[in-house]
């Protein structure tokens, strides 16, 4: 693939995405247009965050791709190639070797530090979409600052669950100012959004949109004072490591409905068990 | 056991391996040819090169080839390959008065100067499965026209007597250069040009049906085809340096231009408005799919009321046009999202343990659910 | 807030629509705790005067002069957006002909009512509700029905709904527009009760735009009478009414009394 520049984009649009970067880490949480080019894969499959790392890969970067906090799901495959291939950079399944992050629905657990970029895949980057289809209307609710609608649908989903029903991309104010989608990570992620060492990126190619979260950033997850945020996961340890802190996936063994719950984090889980961590289903056997 | 979804790089290659083979298909079949799709799908091309809006016939046909016939991956393909080439200017605006013409109809005037050119139409064929078809053999040849003499536009003879409405000033935002879709992210309210732009490109299916809804009543905006004609113009870039205009060569277009009713106001008397459709390549029906929405939505323009019809509502129809946008989205549903299903999972079963509880500790109340 | 300060003041409002006049220099006083009521036929330009009173209508002169709690008298025309919005959700309130312009049909009535507060920051869940039961209350919703729909409610109810969800933030300020059009006559009846306790209790000012004289006889202290456009007459309720001095508000008057 000679025939592509380094990291496919062209320099021209690599400077456009950056001033949008830039203009993004200047606006903390504030959703900047930008002219998304038409990659070579289609929208949904993280056409936006690939534009974002594209537009921030220099050649001794280190970078890392997850899909579901899983190195190994097709998808995050299929974007490390992709880089491999254009840019010919070094990759890494360690989220702390990595320098550029580049996930789709989860933050890694372990820690992150200064200096690297997390570059989230965005599908609908407008908190307010679902509330207010119109983005003409959006834009001003933005604007203007007018967030009670956000908070109208909390109200509702308490009155009639009993809690805030929301599970995933659940809605966070940045900076004290913009209402911001988080994409899709599950809620038990949102703490981690907050006051981060690295440097966050958001973006959105199909709907033309990047939108960043700078180091050290306050960033509040909504929420009613007697009805205060809680990070959930399922109420289990990982089966492989044994950890009871980090995210779950279910895995349903057999047609009996028996099942298992392992780390989505596959570097993390990993990393635990090379450490000498076991699970249930790993005690024996260790 | 726990691979499946972790598929990795093994079992992409291998998928890859094997749509390459499904995609010739049986081997003992002929394999198609790019001049042979070029030729021989002529239509298919058009739409490829109107939706990935890229004019290469030659290209269009290798993404259909690639494509295994789906025009939408094809389209896609011809995207992303658009998308890494230099862009160096914008031509002049193709003067479609000056059209070589193929076909050229107009269903407001029985005759009209130039004549009405039926051309290749599928119009009054007989929809009869042609088995001679399915043999090889070259078909009859068609008896040749003399030349066709120019063909002033139809729009121009209402224009003369002020029965239609003059053609609208190009908005001063627009000025050349034009506004660029695929440079520039699409701002609410969009101008005409730009409007024009995402409908040229747009997904003929989506425009059809929303055409379609405007006639049966939704926005509806009586129109009939002032004209329609197809045919090759020139395509010309200025160079400002050097003070000269270079023909870069010809394209194939359609255009649509509808006649519509608009009953005047106080201090306006009535006057037929315009609907307008350019596609390139041969895509009649897109083009006239386009001049329907491109009329229906400038109803505000034309002090008209909205009825709340789709076709009248320009961020509805400009967010969903893109069939590249749209196909990925909705395809995207299939990737892993065991994530956030997780999530839902745990939120759906403490729910449902709450309700429970719930309602263990309470007496039931019949009268509830009856009100 | 001062005692001697009008509370709304407007001053030569006039707009036109082209050639055809919707209201020309319009100029009245408001003061704490009055209720003034316009009055006249559809299209005699009364709607229009509201409209850009309230900020849903740009006017082509003249100013529309609050006077804020903040700030003291301000030109709300000159006011910047944000500025104008967050007046209309917490000093100001508007009710509507049509509940379902006022409400938010999609959500729950508790919903609707703490739907301002929220808005001003309200974020305790416990006091939200428990203001929205207080409220259904006073406009006579049993506190039980705070889950449901608007959808669920009679006209009448929707009515008294819209009346909460705008009075929530203990406004100062009440714009309505023909608020007890569409409703029976017994409904009406009990509405027009409803409000005229509030607006004592509260000390609310308010402008009521209506068609209706029986309703300004009941609510309004004042009366402006419009005809195409202009104001022709003026004056308190009671004198105005039985003893009208221009030929339109006779004719207003006596064809009501044929009723």
């Amino acid at each position: 693939m000679n025939d592509y520049n380094f990291a496919y984009l062209d320099e021209g649009t690599k400077r456009m995405i950056r001033r949008a970067i830039l203009k993004a880490v200047a606006v903390p949480g504030y959703q900047v247009p930008f002219a998304s080019r038409e990659m070579p894969m289609p929208y949904g499959w993280g056409t936006g965050g690939v534009q974002v790392t594209a537009a921030c890969l220099r050649p001794d970067d280190r970078l890392k791709v997850i899909d579901q906090g899983a190195d190994d799901t097709t998808n995050a495959v299929s974007i490390r190639k992709f880089f491999q291939r254009t840019a010919r950079v070094a990759t890494t399944e360690r989220t702390g070797d990595a320098t550029i992050i580049q996930t789709r629905h989860r933050i890694p657990e372990a820690p992150l530090s200064e200096g690297q970029i997390l570059v989230y895949q965005v599908p609908i980057p407008e908190p307010l979409r679902f509330l207010e289809p119109r983005e003409t209307e959006t834009r001003r609710m933005h604007a203007l600052q007018e967030y009670g609608l956000m908070h109208l649908k909390l109200y509702e989903d308490i009155a009639r669950h009993g809690e805030i029903a929301t599970s995933y991309a659940y809605p966070v104010q940045v900076s004290g100012r913009y209402v911001m989608d988080p994409s899709p990570i599950p809620k038990f992620d949102n703490p981690k959004l907050s006051n981060c060492p690295a440097l966050q990126l958001f973006g959105a190619g199909r709907e033309q949109r990047i939108y960043a979260v700078p180091p050290y950033t306050q960033v509040i997850s909504l929420d009613f004072e007697d009805h205060p945020f809680v990070a959930t996961k399922a109420p289990h340890a990982c089966d492989l490591c044994g950890d009871d802190g980090s995210y779950l996936d279910e895995v349903i063994t057999d047609d009996a409905g028996r099942r298992m719950f392992i780390c989505s984090d596959t570097d993390h889980c990993n990393s635990r068990r090379a450490a000498g961590h076991v699970g249930a289903l790993t005690g024996d056997a260790a | 056991m726990y691979v499946a979804v972790k598929g990795g790089e093994r079992a992409i290659d291998n998928a890859h391996a094997f749509l390459a083979e499904a995609r010739r298909g049986d081997p003992t079949v002929p394999e198609l040819t790019v001049p042979q799709i070029r030729e021989q799908m002529a239509l298919a091309v058009a739409r490829v090169m109107a939706e990935g809006s890229l004019y290469d016939a030659d290209l269009a046909a290798l993404a259909i080839k690639q494509a295994r016939g789906d025009l939408i991956e094809a389209i896609f393909l011809i995207r992303a390959y658009r998308t890494t080439l230099p862009r160096f200017g914008s031509s002049r605006p193709v003067d479609t008065g000056t059209m070589a013409v193929v076909r050229r109809v107009s269903a407001t005037f029985k005759d009209v100067p130039g004549g009405q050119v039926l051309g290749p139409t599928f119009d009054y064929t007989h929809r009869l499965l042609d088995f001679a078809l399915a043999a090889e053999g070259a078909p009859p040849k068609a008896p040749k026209a003399e030349t066709l003499g120019p063909m002033p536009r139809v729009g121009e003879h209402l224009d003369r007597e002020g029965l239609i409405e003059p053609e609208p000033a190009p908005d001063p935002a627009c000025a050349p250069p034009p506004p660029d879709l695929t440079r520039t992210p699409l701002e609410l309210p969009a101008e005409r040009a730009l409007r024009l732009q995402a409908l040229a490109r747009g997904d003929e299916g989506f425009l059809l049906s929303l055409a379609y809804s405007s006639q049966r009543g939704y926005g509806r905006t009586h129109p009939f085809v002032g004209e329609l004609r197809i045919g090759e113009v020139m395509v010309e870039v200025e160079i400002p340096e050097l003070g000269l205009t270079i023909a870069l060569g010809s394209i194939t277009v359609t255009e649509c231009e509808t006649v519509n009713q608009f009953t005047g106001s106080k201090t306006q008397p009535a006057q037929f408005t315009r609907g307008y459709g350019l596609v390139m390549g041969h895509s009649e029906r897109k083009a006239i799919a386009m001049s329907l929405v491109d009329r229906a939505l400038r109803w505000q323009e034309l002090g008209e009321e909205s009825t709340g019809a789709p076709v009248q509502d320009a961020e509805f129809v400009l967010m969903h046009a893109d069939n590249i946008q749209a196909t990925g989205f909705l395809e995207h549903i299939k990737l892993p999202h065991y994530v956030d299903f997780q999530s839902e999972l745990e939120l759906v079963r403490r729910l449902r343990a709450a309700a429970h509880d719930h309602e263990s500790k309470q007496v039931p109340e019949g009268q509830e659910a009856a009100e | 807030m001062s005692e001697q300060a009008p509370l709304l003041s407007v001053r030569e409002l006039s707009k036109s629509y082209g050639a055809r006049r919707g209201c020309a220099d319009v100029s009245f006083d408001l003061w704490p705790g009055e209720v003034i009521g316009i009055v006249g036929e559809s299209g005699s330009g009364k709607s229009t005067l509201l409209a850009c009173m309230a900020g849903y209508l740009a006017p082509d002169a003249g100013a529309v002069v609050f006077d804020t709690r903040a700030e003291g008298p301000r030109d709300v025309l000159s006011m910047s957006e944000p500025e104008r919005r967050m007046l209309a959700r917490t000093d100001w309130a508007f009710v509507h002909q049509n509940p379902r312009d006022g409400l938010r049909m999609g959500v729950s009535a508790g919903a609707n009512v703490g739907e301002r507060l929220m808005a001003v920051g309200a974020r305790h869940y416990g006091q939200i509700r428990a203001q929205a039961e207080d409220w259904l209350e006073r406009v006579e919703i049993a506190a039980e029905r705070i889950d449901e729909r608007p959808r669920q409610f009679s006209g009448g109810m929707q009515q008294r709904l819209q009346i909460a969800r705008n009075l929530v933030t203990g406004p100062r300020l009440v714009f309505m527009d023909e608020p007890t059009g569409g409703l029976d006559v017994s409904v009406q009846a009990r509405l027009l009760d409803l409000m005229r306790g509030l607006v004592r209790q509260m000390g609310l000012s308010a402008v009521i735009v209506t068609h209706d004289l029986a309703v300004v006889r009941l609510l309004a202290d004042r009366l402006m009478v419009m005809k195409d456009g202009l104001v022709v007459e003026e004056g308190l309720t009671d004198q105005v009414l039985d003893d009208p001095q221009h030929a339109y508000t006779q004719l207003l008057v006596s064809s009501v009394l044929q009723v």
